[in-house]
């Protein structure tokens, strides 16, 4: 394989886990819940469906349960800050170290167990056009559908009435009780997608990306999932870029192995992180534009209070 | 049937105090579905946790041993949540104090004066003052979410530290392990008691406390922190900086962990390794949270979580208990804990009438 | 024109509704026939809006019931209230910023965008509305932004109109062309509930009032048969109080407060630019600021006070007690003598959650409330306890929170408390908003008792009535630029209404077109 080559498949594969991350997140932050639990949900999916997907063979069955799985802890953090009005941040970090835990709980007996990853599809006429071809179009189905999903979710948020629906209770929920619209439900609901994607994304992390089980895996990713939103200005399209930008950023270290660069390792793991530190100073510090896209209730505790 | 939450008029101090015990009640009982469920004994497990850590005295030492690193660090994050400064990179800052008390053992290891644990500790404190003073210039000059901004600094921390451990002071002696030499004895702490680790830096989080006490009760600079927190607008009206209270808070906080993490490799660990945090930055911020915030609910949360740590590893034995366990248990108390002090701002009302065309017509 | 005035469009019967601190609504008896502009009358607290929410189902009754064309209504939510053919236009607008027009009345009306689209701009252009379906609605000005609640509702298939306090929006002009827009509409069969505390308007407008005083129905009159006395006496039991008139007027030589050629522009698309503004306040007068909400209030408050800092400007375009202050922060202008009562009270001139003491403290810190850092607790409740007393603030004491106080007592805490300050100048932006009148009434002879002692005052006001009430010299700002200093008593609330939508501008001249829409 060229060096073209190994770059593109490995960058669509990598991005996928943050696409499907941040898509979630967006969702959730959209409706104004901030939650920052997304590497534990992750973390409890991934071990759920590599231990559904080593028991019975079945990729499908493994996504299916941990995306289930998302959406259940997704739900400890809707109840506790939608119903019983708790802070958002600390509720997420709560319910992050609760699938932390539950994670190395459920996949205790299985560390370091590999499976096989699934198949790869091998698209008609793309796949065989030289030199990117292979390496584009040859991919499992998940990196498809989840660049589908995103494009699908982009389109409902602008256009659709739920979409509106969403948005406004981002923005005021106070307006939009008042005309009538259950805030929690669309929000339990917004969670509650973040959370299933969140789950697709820490299956396809163990079954499909690097098939295997180990404590500690996601490594970091819903965290960057979570930059990305900010990065993105909760803009679909750009939030998509940033997913496959930081796909990149994450083989730094092989292509430096590969390369047989001489730059110790560790920089090259912290990589990622130092370029999200960066992103992030740059894009927050232009304050119109956050202020335009920022959801403007985000992360604010709602209590049903029509204060009109 | 519908759950409402309606704000309460006046704040209930009964139901405050009983929040912590709730918390306790539920968390045990739902664990202990959990551990029946994973077909372990509920009765062992608990007692492990609650009642073995006091059984013998080397057990009672290492519980305050755990319960210094945590009362810092959880007393310096407090305050800082307190004024909605949500710093998370407790670890790294730890991981970056300890690395900077070491270089003195590190490049000076054959010193015997008296001024190396002095300067061990200013040293501590300053390098998590500096690893945390990034994150409050990001915040105050680039309105970079902290949240995010201390996070992605832990990790790089943690690979500066094994880039260290691995390279330029590693210890020549070492097998090769990942470690720097032995630090000799006049850069340790003493013990309080022979053959214990706990030891003589036990002094440095009590006055801290002490300071955080007088600080958030009794002084200005604490009620400022506290109204940018509580209504951010209401402090700019009255000309508290925002900036400055996010320096203080971080500033804070790393001084907190720096020092922690000094007094582990000056400690019990006696070296720098890869585990020198023992993940106190992450479960400081839970018994921050347990404490309500509070300087005195602090303490009291502090030895709490100390002696569950103690009992996750004696249950670890005696009742075969997974460590992750003990992580899904401070997980649930937190959560659980979360919950139930909504009790002491709303009261609930349950509504058991079927609103179906309600439902229907929002449709 | 519908004749069916037998049964009632809509009855209410009984309807309760109660919270922990007080009755809103209690035991409220009601009957609206079609074709008819129906006042609900009643003095801030009184109970109105909470009536309105009961009725268009925003929420529910305690206790009672509501009928529509007779039959019962078993369910009230907004959406079966739509249905029915009513329409409410909320005080605050229910409208999203960072949505479009079009997005926005999608929310509540069905049907796809481009169809709506069409709709909005044919029924915009029989009630002389102009508005554009795609403008993003931060970029809308206020009166823009009721018309397009008010078109919301004419998109329904109408039966009743209920409109909160339409007019604490609008200059006198737009006024007048909102009763000629409901008049035409309550010919065509619609009824229509019009809630206000202006006596006057509802004298003016209304075929019938329904006046409420403390949460029961005191009356119902014709209000064409009765004056405005009797009506007052009817909202609240008593003659409206009157502010004593002033006695003798002696100002200071030079300004205490001088704002010269200032210009802030920011970048932030949701808040409006100030430019050249230029004023003074003497002491020993009362100087107002006028103006439709959305011009430039909120930003010419923020650099005032010393809260926004972000324009760098030179220090001498803002002086105070003749000092130059606009590089100095809040606390700085507070040391000089400088005290400010803000728009919002709770989360801004009060943290809801603290008690009074602590509110007091939040900006009397500089009053030797601070040993050496440390707080001295037996001052401040000394303080807040003498702020309490001399304001007479209805509360249970010093400890109590903030947000356990009604609207009309916090105000007056708030107010209290910067007056207690003794400043030489004091600011206030909207200073007797949703306050009872009687606390109302004795906020403004507090500040035309101050004056009188010499400090120099400016009110930032949306409420004409109470500028020319309490102050000596008005100016108006619109688009952020400001008018030509006005003298009170030689200016009719008209002429005001023409430099607030921009058909006079800053130099006083007239500007002929299409700017007499521009609010």
């Amino acid at each position: 394989m060229t060096i073209i080559e190994f770059f593109l498949v490995g960058t669509l594969s990598a991005s996928t886990v943050f696409l499907l991350a941040a898509m979630g997140e967006l969702v959730a932050e959209k409706s104004g819940m901030l939650n920052l639990g997304v590497e534990g949900m992750m973390a409890v999916a991934a071990a759920v469906g590599f231990v559904v997907t080593y028991e019975t063979g079945s990729h499908l069955l493994g996504f299916v349960i941990a995306g289930i799985t998302g959406v259940l802890v997704s739900l400890v953090f809707a109840i506790v800050t939608i119903t019983f009005f708790a802070n958002q941040v600390a509720t997420g970090l709560a319910t992050g170290i609760l699938g932390l835990g539950l994670s190395a709980l459920i996949g205790r007996r299985y560390e370091s167990f590999t499976i096989i990853s699934a198949e790869g599809l091998n698209i008609p006429y793309l796949s065989e056009i030289p030199l990117i071809g292979p390496s584009l179009f040859q991919h499992n189905i998940v990196v498809y559908l989840s660049i589908i999903l995103a494009v699908i979710i982009g389109c409902c948020l602008k256009y659709t009435r739920l979409g509106l629906a969403i948005r406004s209770a981002g923005e005021d929920p106070n307006a939009l009780q008042a005309l009538g619209y259950s805030v929690h439900k669309i929000r339990y609901g917004a969670v509650a997608f973040g959370g299933l994607l969140a789950g697709f994304a820490g299956a396809y992390a163990s079954t499909i990306y690097t098939p295997l089980w180990a404590d500690g895996m996601i490594a970091g990713r819903g965290w960057i999932s979570i930059s990305l939103v900010v990065f993105g200005t909760w803009k679909t399209g750009r939030i998509v870029f940033g997913a496959y930008l930081f796909g990149m950023v994450s083989l730094g270290e092989l292509i430096a192995q590969t390369f047989g660069l001489g730059i110790p390792s560790q920089i090259l793991s912290g990589m990622p992180y130092i370029v999200t530190i960066i992103v992030l100073a740059i894009i927050s510090s232009k304050s119109s534009r956050m202020r335009l896209h920022v959801p403007f209730s985000l992360g604010a505790v709602y209590d049903g209070t029509i204060t009109r | 049937m519908r759950i409402k939450f309606e704000a309460r008029t006046e704040f209930s101090k009964g139901v405050l105090l009983s929040v912590p015990l709730i918390t306790i009640f539920v968390s045990v009982t739902v664990s202990s579905f959990l551990l029946l469920a994973l077909g372990k004994s509920p009765m062992m497990t608990m007692y492990s946790f609650f009642i073995a850590p006091f059984e013998t005295f080397y057990s009672v030492t290492e519980i305050f041993l755990k319960f210094g690193p945590l009362l810092i660090i959880s007393q310096a994050l407090a305050i800082g949540f307190r004024a909605k400064v949500w710093n998370i990179g407790a670890e790294g800052q730890m991981v970056m104090g300890a690395i900077a008390a070491t270089a003195i053992p590190v490049y000076f290891p054959d010193s015997t004066s008296f001024l190396l644990l002095p300067a061990m500790i200013i040293l501590g404190a300053v390098g998590g003052m500096v690893w945390s003073g990034i994150a409050a210039f990001l915040k105050t000059q680039f309105n970079a979410n902290e949240i995010l901004v201390t996070l992605m600094l832990s990790s790089i921390a943690y690979q500066f530290l094994y880039y260290l451990l691995l390279g330029p002071w590693k210890d020549p002696m070492g097998f090769n392990f990942p470690q720097t030499v032995m630090f000799q004895d006049e850069a340790l702490f003493t013990s309080l008691f022979t053959g214990v680790r706990f030891n003589t830096s036990i002094v440095l989080p009590i006055l801290f406390s002490l300071g955080v006490w007088i600080i958030m009760e009794k002084s200005f600079i604490g009620f400022k922190l506290v109204a940018g927190g509580t209504a951010p607008k209401a402090a700019g009206y009255a000309g508290f900086s925002a900036k400055t209270a996010v320096w203080q808070s971080l500033l804070l906080a790393g001084f907190a962990a720096g020092i922690a993490g000094m007094s582990e490799v000056a400690g019990p660990i006696g070296q720098l390794q890869r585990s020198v945090t023992s993940g106190y930055g992450y479960t400081a911020i839970i018994v921050a949270f347990l404490g309500g915030l509070h300087p005195v609910g602090i303490v009291f949360a502090s030895f709490f979580v100390a002696v569950i740590q103690i009992g996750g590893d004696i249950a670890l034995v005696s009742a075969d208990i997974p460590i992750s366990a003990v992580r899904v248990f401070q997980g649930l108390i937190l959560v659980f804990y979360l919950a139930t002090y909504t009790f002491v701002h709303y009261r609930i009302q349950i509504d058991w009438k079927q609103q179906l065309s309600s439902a229907k017509a929002s449709l | 024109m519908k004749k069916d005035n037998l049964v009632p469009l809509l009855s209410l019967r009984k309807l309760t509704k109660r919270y922990p601190a007080l009755v809103a609504n209690d035991r409220i008896d009601l009957d609206v026939i079609p074709a008819s502009i129906h006042a609900i009358l009643g003095e801030n607290g009184a109970g109105k809006s909470t009536l309105m929410k009961l009725t268009y189902g925003v929420i529910e009754p305690d206790e009672g019931e509501l009928f529509w064309e007779g039959k019962k209504i078993k369910q009230n939510n907004t959406f079966s209230s739509r249905k029915r053919g009513i329409g409410m236009l909320f005080q605050h607008f229910s409208l999203f910023e960072t949505l479009s027009v079009v997005e926005n009345i999608s929310l509540t009306i069905p049907g796809n965008r481009k169809i709506l689209s069409e709709r909005i701009k044919k029924v915009g252009a029989a009630y002389n509305m102009i508005i554009n379906p795609e403008a993003l609605v931060f970029s809308l000005s206020v009166g823009e932004r009721q018309r397009i609640e008010i078109i919301r509702c004419l998109m329904q298939d109408l039966k009743l109109l209920i409109l909160d306090e339409p007019t604490s929006v609008l200059p006198p002009q737009h006024v007048r062309s909102l009763f000629h827009a409901l008049r035409k509409l309550r010919d065509s069969g619609v009824a229509i509930l019009y809630i206000s505390h202006k006596l006057e308007e509802v004298i003016e407008l209304c075929d019938t009032a329904t006046i409420l005083q403390d949460g029961k129905v005191t009356g119902t009159v014709n209000p064409h048969e009765r004056t405005v006395q009797e009506l007052a006496t009817l909202m609240i039991g008593r003659n409206i109080p009157q502010t004593k008139p002033r006695t003798e007027k002696r100002l200071t030589d030079t300004p205490i407060l001088k704002i010269s050629n200032l210009d802030a522009k920011s970048d932030n698309p949701f808040s409006v630019n100030l430019s050249r503004i230029d004023l003074k306040v003497h002491g020993g007068e009362i100087v107002g600021i006028a103006g439709v909400s959305g011009n430039g209030q909120k930003e010419l408050s923020r650099v005032l006070s010393g809260e926004d800092l972000s324009h760098n400007l030179h220090p001498k375009i803002i002086e105070m007690m003749g000092k130059p202050v606009a590089d100095l922060g809040v606390s700085d202008r507070r040391r000089l003598g400088f005290s400010f009562v803000p728009e919002e009270r709770l989360g801004r001139g009060a943290i809801a959650p603290m008690t009074l003491s602590e509110n007091a403290l939040l900006t009397a810190y500089g009053k030797d409330m601070l040993d050496h850092g440390f707080i001295r607790n037996n001052k401040i409740e000394a303080f807040t306890k003498k702020c309490i007393s001399d304001f007479d603030v209805r509360c249970r004491g010093t400890n109590v929170i903030a947000s356990s106080l009604s609207g009309g007592n916090l105000q007056k805490f708030i107010v209290g408390r910067e007056l207690s300050l003794l400043p030489k100048l004091l600011f206030l932006a909207q200073p007797t908003w949703g306050v009872d009148i009687g606390s109302a009434t004795a906020i403004r002879q507090r500040l035309l008792d101050l004056r009188d002692q010499g400090v120099a005052i400016l009110v930032i006001s949306e409420e004409l009535e109470e500028l020319f009430e309490i102050s000596d010299r008005l100016y108006v700002i619109h688009n952020g630029q400001i008018s030509p200093s006005l003298m009170t008593a030689e200016i009719k609330p008209d002429d005001i209404g023409e430099y607030m939508i921009g058909i006079r501008n800053v130099s006083n001249n007239f500007i002929k077109g299409n700017n007499a829409n521009q609010v």
